[in-house]
């Protein structure tokens, strides 16, 4: 009851101006990841020494060359019997755009409120945030190496397309790297878990006495 | 003993043949190739000079008329490799050229012609990398656009005109292109027998107004003039600009053994003529139609037309960097002689004339001649360089002569192997010549190749001149037959790599597979395909016998190098299609049964089953 009481004592607290500035600065970085790529796949073939290039947007996926190159990505695959790799197939297109608005708003709810526990709340989101996205981002590669054609021209075994990192698929040298968006939403997380680390070792700084002083009047 | 003697005797004679052999054969080489081959670090010298590494490119686009194959041929210099072909007045199957409806249109009945001048576009007298004009035999001129290297509009054949090699000689901004009669006739044409020669018939200089815009080349106007033959040309620039200079031959005005016939007078002439001044008669609505042309006679309109008379039988005509130099090869005598723009403008002011042809006023040459260069036998053309270099083609001496201009002096000749024609410098007629680089476009190469059988090709030396000496650096064997080439700065050419999509406004194209497919009309069948890796979208279709079918294909690649065919067994087809293009071609299906059609052109790993049918019921 004690140990509640106090860790709901420590929710109510306000968290101090340093404290919502790092929210503030999260809640900016979260706001690039609009104008920024999250992800990018590039593959290189003798054919192809400058490379396809694909970029990955929360909203979009952008082919490199002008949108060319996505269509030639799609022109090869479809040799191997893989779907189009068109904005329509990604639902998450739809709704992480606005998910990480409701982030950014709920981050500044922090910082406005002040309060731990509307920090410890879109702390808390936003790594479940994260972490569905990675989920999500690796099933989608997954089905896309899986889901391919019975009837293609050229049957390949299901792969796994890379998803950090780089690997030889046919004669395609394909990598796989976050790009500034994550790193933006990266350095989010940090902030934010900064923020509560932060707030909570201030809390056990002035805690003591408090703790200390209640056994001793009860 | 007798038969010993007649031995011994027949030694003798052996040993002394063999003596009188060591000391006194015939040399194997002329003296004057000694020399032998170049040394050894000359070679190595020249090799890497023209080495361009796998992967690297050229400097200079050469642009090299392919004669009577009607096409121009492109070169990247200095590794003389031909990266490509233009076919400009012949069909080209390899990019079915002469093909599909557009190009069949423009040939017309003609699948053949005679290229000659490559002429690239200009602004102030430097090349400007927008278009390529070449003119044909057959009264034609052709335009190419340097965005995507293709023929886009053929003139002609024009009327009144007969064997347009004086052409096509761009003016500095690219107003005008030019052409002229090489074989005089009848204007308008009728039957005159050629005894009547010298008085009926006539030769013709056009000019060919170019749209400042878009290219498209309309004929403007005509000039009458006396039949002589119009051999070459060069629009004047900078001092000179304004004015156009065409060589001629033959004013004798000889018929039958033109060889002997028209080699008789020691000076012909040089025509100068003043278009901007013909622009204005035009414009005051001077002339007389004739077969649909405004063609003006110079007797009626004076000052249009001066005659400078050049020794002998002169064929290039050439207008230095500066514009007031004017530079006439006699190719029969062993001087090319330099006139000055300001003597010859001069001239025209005080009337200092020796004569007329047709009314035209010819000038006193001893007036307007600056120098007689002795470059050597059989001048034919000179290019130009940096630092008033020229350079002078020697047919009969088989030799590029180097001098300079100002003061005159011939200081070094370069053996060419064999008989040099035109010569083309690095930016060579243009008002800022490069220099660097300079190409002898031979007519003959008596096998300093792998013998191919009689026809022979034809050598482009490249030659570097960025030194006092110039140096033979490569040998090239050419498409028959360059005439005349152009070389301009790699950079100053930008071509497209696809045609983008937004930018197709084919009535027939169709981008999406879902809307490809066949309409019927009456008789007429339209077929709309769509060509991509690796289908030929509708994969079959079916007619009737006798109907009139289109066969509209699109390229729905936007990747570069993405071509595809359309070719169609025994009916004469064959369309090859770029990324982004749409091709029509169309016929009567006159043969009924199944017919294959495929993609000719290798595009993909699964390009053996780009095919399908037509069913001809």
């Amino acid at each position: 009851m004690q140990r509640l009481a106090r860790t709901n004592r420590f929710l109510d607290q306000t968290i101090d101006v340093r404290t919502r500035l790092m929210v503030l600065v999260a809640a900016a970085l979260l706001l690039a990841t609009y104008f920024l790529p999250l992800w990018n796949l590039t593959m290189f073939a003798p054919q192809y020494p400058d490379g396809l290039r694909l970029d990955i947007y929360s909203y979009t996926l952008v082919g490199g060359n002008n949108g060319q190159d996505i269509k030639e990505i799609n022109v090869l695959n479809h040799y191997i019997g893989m779907r189009d790799l068109v904005n329509e197939e990604f639902t998450e297109f739809q709704w992480m755009p606005f998910v990480i608005g409701a982030l950014g708003l709920l981050m500044l709810r922090a910082v406005v409120h002040a309060t731990v526990a509307a920090l410890v709340d879109v702390t808390m989101l936003f790594v479940y945030f994260g972490a569905f996205s990675l989920w999500s981002f690796g099933y989608k590669l997954y089905r896309y190496g899986h889901d391919l054609s019975p009837t293609a021209a050229v049957q390949v075994p299901p792969f796994m397309p890379p998803m950090f990192g780089g690997q030889q698929i046919a004669n395609f040298e394909v990598y796989s790297y976050p790009r500034a968006a994550s790193y933006a939403m990266a350095g989010t997380i940090v902030l934010l878990l900064a923020a509560l680390a932060w707030t909570w070792w201030q809390a056990r700084r002035a805690a003591p006495r408090d703790a200390i002083a209640g056994p001793a009047a009860s | 003993m007798e038969s010993q003697r007649l031995h011994a005797w027949a030694r003798v004679l052996i040993l002394a043949a063999a003596a009188a052999a060591a000391t006194q054969c015939t040399p194997s080489r002329p003296a004057s190739r000694a020399g032998g081959a170049a040394v050894q670090s000359d070679l190595a010298v020249a090799a890497q000079a023209t080495y361009v590494a796998p992967g690297d490119l050229d400097q200079y686009y050469m642009f090299s008329s392919g004669g009577h194959s009607g096409q121009i041929y492109v070169y990247g210099l200095p590794s003389m490799r031909h990266l490509s072909t233009i076919p400009v007045f012949t069909p080209y199957p390899a990019t079915g050229y002469g093909f599909d409806d557009d190009s069949k249109k423009m040939l017309g009945e003609l699948t053949w012609g005679d290229a000659h001048h490559p002429a690239l576009s200009e602004t102030k007298g430097d090349y400007d990398g927008r278009w390529l004009f070449i003119n044909e035999m057959n009264g034609r001129i052709a335009r190419i656009d340097l965005r995507d290297f293709k023929t886009k509009q053929i003139l002609g054949p024009i009327p009144n005109l007969h064997g347009n090699h004086a052409s096509s000689f761009v003016t500095p901004n690219s107003e005008y292109a030019m052409m002229a009669t090489r074989f005089s006739r009848p204007v308008p044409n009728r039957p005159v027998g050629v005894d009547r020669y010298a008085t009926e018939y006539k030769g013709i200089i056009a000019g060919i107004k170019i749209d400042p815009a878009s290219g498209e080349m309309s004929l403007a106007w005509q000039l009458l003039m006396p039949p002589f033959d119009y051999d070459l040309g060069d629009a004047g620039k900078n001092a000179s600009d304004g004015w156009m200079f065409f060589t001629s031959y033959n004013t004798e005005r000889a018929t039958g053994k033109l060889e002997v016939t028209a080699s008789q007078r020691d000076r012909d002439y040089i025509a100068a003529v003043d278009w901007r001044a013909v622009e204005r008669a035009v414009a005051s609505g001077a002339g007389d139609m004739i077969d649909g042309v405004r063609v003006i006679d110079p007797q009626k309109v004076p000052g249009l037309v001066f005659l400078m008379p050049c020794g002998k039988s002169p064929h290039g005509v050439d207008v230095a960097p500066n514009g007031n130099w004017i530079v006439g090869s006699g190719k029969l005598q062993g001087v090319t002689t330099v006139f000055n723009f300001e003597k010859v403008q001069t001239a025209i002011k005080n009337k200092d004339f020796t004569g007329e042809e047709d009314g035209i006023p010819v000038l006193k040459y001893e007036s307007i001649k600056d120098a007689e260069v002795p470059v050597g036998l059989g001048p034919l053309h000179t290019q130009f360089g940096t630092d008033d270099w020229a350079y002078t083609s020697l047919f009969v001496d088989s030799a590029i002569a180097k001098w300079k201009l100002g003061t005159w002096e011939v200081v070094d000749k370069a053996p060419m192997s064999y008989s040099i024609g035109h010569l083309a410098a690095a930016e060579g007629d243009t008002v800022s010549p490069d220099g660097n680089y300079l190409v002898g476009l031979n007519k003959l190469s008596h096998g300093r190749h792998l013998s191919v059988g009689p026809s022979q090709p034809e050598s482009s030396q490249l030659l570097d001149i960025t030194e006092e000496k110039m140096k033979l650096l490569y040998d090239a064997f050419t498409e028959p037959e360059p005439h005349y080439a152009q070389i301009i700065k790699a950079d100053k050419v930008k071509p497209i790599e696809v045609y983008p999509k937004e930018e197709n406004k084919h009535p027939l194209a169709v981008w999406d597979i879902n809307q490809a497919g066949v309409t019927r009309q009456g008789n007429r069948v339209t077929v709309k395909m769509v060509a991509v890796r690796s289908t030929l979208t509708p994969t079959d279709f079916e007619v009737a016998a006798g109907d009139q079918v289109t066969v509209a294909v699109t390229n729905i690649e936007q990747t570069t190098d993405e071509l595809h065919g359309f070719g169609l067994l025994d009916y004469n087809i064959n369309l090859v299609i770029d990324p982004g293009e749409t091709k029509t071609v169309t016929f009567t299906a006159k043969k009924s049964g199944v017919f294959a059609f495929y993609c000719t052109n290798f595009c993909s790993a699964l390009h053996q089953e780009m095919q399908g049918y037509m069913v001809v019921k």
